[in-house]
């Protein structure tokens, strides 16, 4: 299913990734740069989080200085993947799980309070599933933003073009 | 009027750590949502203001955003791509990497040989198969002359490759920080 975005929720979007402004009434200051109301910019930014198209508006944390955090991976045999995943799931420290094509098929993050409770819930995943963890820390970031422009124009298998359409969105 | 001030190390007060908990899924989309967590926390509005500015400035917190959901918009495919750089070139050619614009994330992480010899990790998101493996290519071209070659230590059992790309199939689980009580 496609959304079909007013230009008013792809301006906030593609400028808000980034940031909101850090005052009380952060609508009020969108609202001014995009010669809208505070009202408008509160519907349309309801509208997408209704929609799904928002995974949240909020702080983004660093999870490394929030807390203690590394991305691990797993090597599970085709026939295991089910149970495996079932199993790394249940842990309220997985934040995220996505099955991958490679040997080393399934990578998660795993957020713990400190490094020591950490290791403790690797080592656990390791005990339950039977399988080595392969544990990937970050050590340094290069793009801190984590943000990209969302290109609305339709896919476009042209690489120049799409890449294009990306960088005016800035 | 503001009685917040900044604690001497990175490591969280319990009132930091209180306001992790209650903000982690995101703020409340009102008008003023720093409102909801002055009441939650017990203090003003302009002591939440300062410790949120603390702790963007400590880095605990990257930004306040919003922040999307890149497959609901048409971004079905994101590969990771992994590259094997020579030590003494990652930095630069990481920041290098992480500036194009289709690259959301671009970490440093350590190898493990001989399981994994890959240490930069840059994850790219298309609206098509073809386009994420267009993005792989632009980062090769940009890495090419960096990229470590390991004819010393290749051993029988195990070739070494110095890129390779792990295109998610599936989305197992996804939810944002959640750190316990």
């Amino acid at each position: 299913m496609s959304l079909i975005l007013t230009e008013l929720q792809q301006n906030i979007i593609n400028a808000y990734q980034k940031g909101f402004p850090l005052v009380a009434r952060p609508y009020q200051v969108l609202a001014e740069q995009f010669n809208s109301s505070e009202a408008q910019v509160l519907a349309a930014i309801r509208q997408l989080d209704e929609a799904g198209a928002l995974s949240r508006v909020g702080a983004v944390f660093n999870h490394k200085k929030a807390g203690a955090s590394t991305l691990a991976a797993l090597a599970v045999p085709a026939a295991e993947l089910d149970r495996v995943a079932e199993i790394v799931n249940q842990f309220d420290e997985v934040n995220h799980n996505y099955e991958r094509e490679h040997s080393y098929n399934l990578w998660f993050v795993v957020t713990a309070y400190d490094e020591n409770a950490l290791a403790q819930v690797l080592t656990k995943i390791s005990e339950l599933t039977g399988l080595p963890v392969l544990k990937l820390p970050m050590e340094a970031a290069y793009h801190i933003d984590l943000a990209f422009s969302i290109n609305f124009a339709t896919p476009s298998f042209s690489t120049s073009t799409a890449h294009a359409q990306i960088s005016q969105g800035h | 009027m503001c009685n917040y001030t900044c604690p001497p190390k990175a490591k969280l007060t319990e009132l930091e750590r209180q306001y992790v908990l209650l903000t982690q899924s995101g703020l409340p989309i009102v008008a003023q949502p720093y409102h909801f967590i002055a009441e939650r926390l017990h203090i003003s509005v302009a002591d939440v203001l300062a410790m949120t500015k603390d702790l963007k400035a400590r880095g605990v917190i990257r930004r306040i955003a919003a922040v999307p959901n890149h497959y609901k918009l048409g971004y079905r495919y994101n590969g990771m791509t992994v590259w094997d750089v020579q030590d003494e070139h990652v930095q630069a050619f990481g920041q290098a990497v992480g500036r194009l614009p289709f690259v959301s994330h671009c970490y440093l992480r350590p190898r493990h040989l001989p399981r994994w010899n890959y240490n930069l990790f840059a994850m790219v998101h298309g609206k098509t198969a073809e386009q994420v493996q267009q993005y792989r290519i632009q980062i090769k071209d940009l890495l090419e002359n960096v990229l470590q070659l390991r004819n010393d230590d290749i051993d029988q059992a195990r070739s070494y490759q110095s890129n390779d790309i792990l295109i998610s199939t599936e989305i197992l689980k996804k939810t944002g920080l959640r750190l316990k009580r």
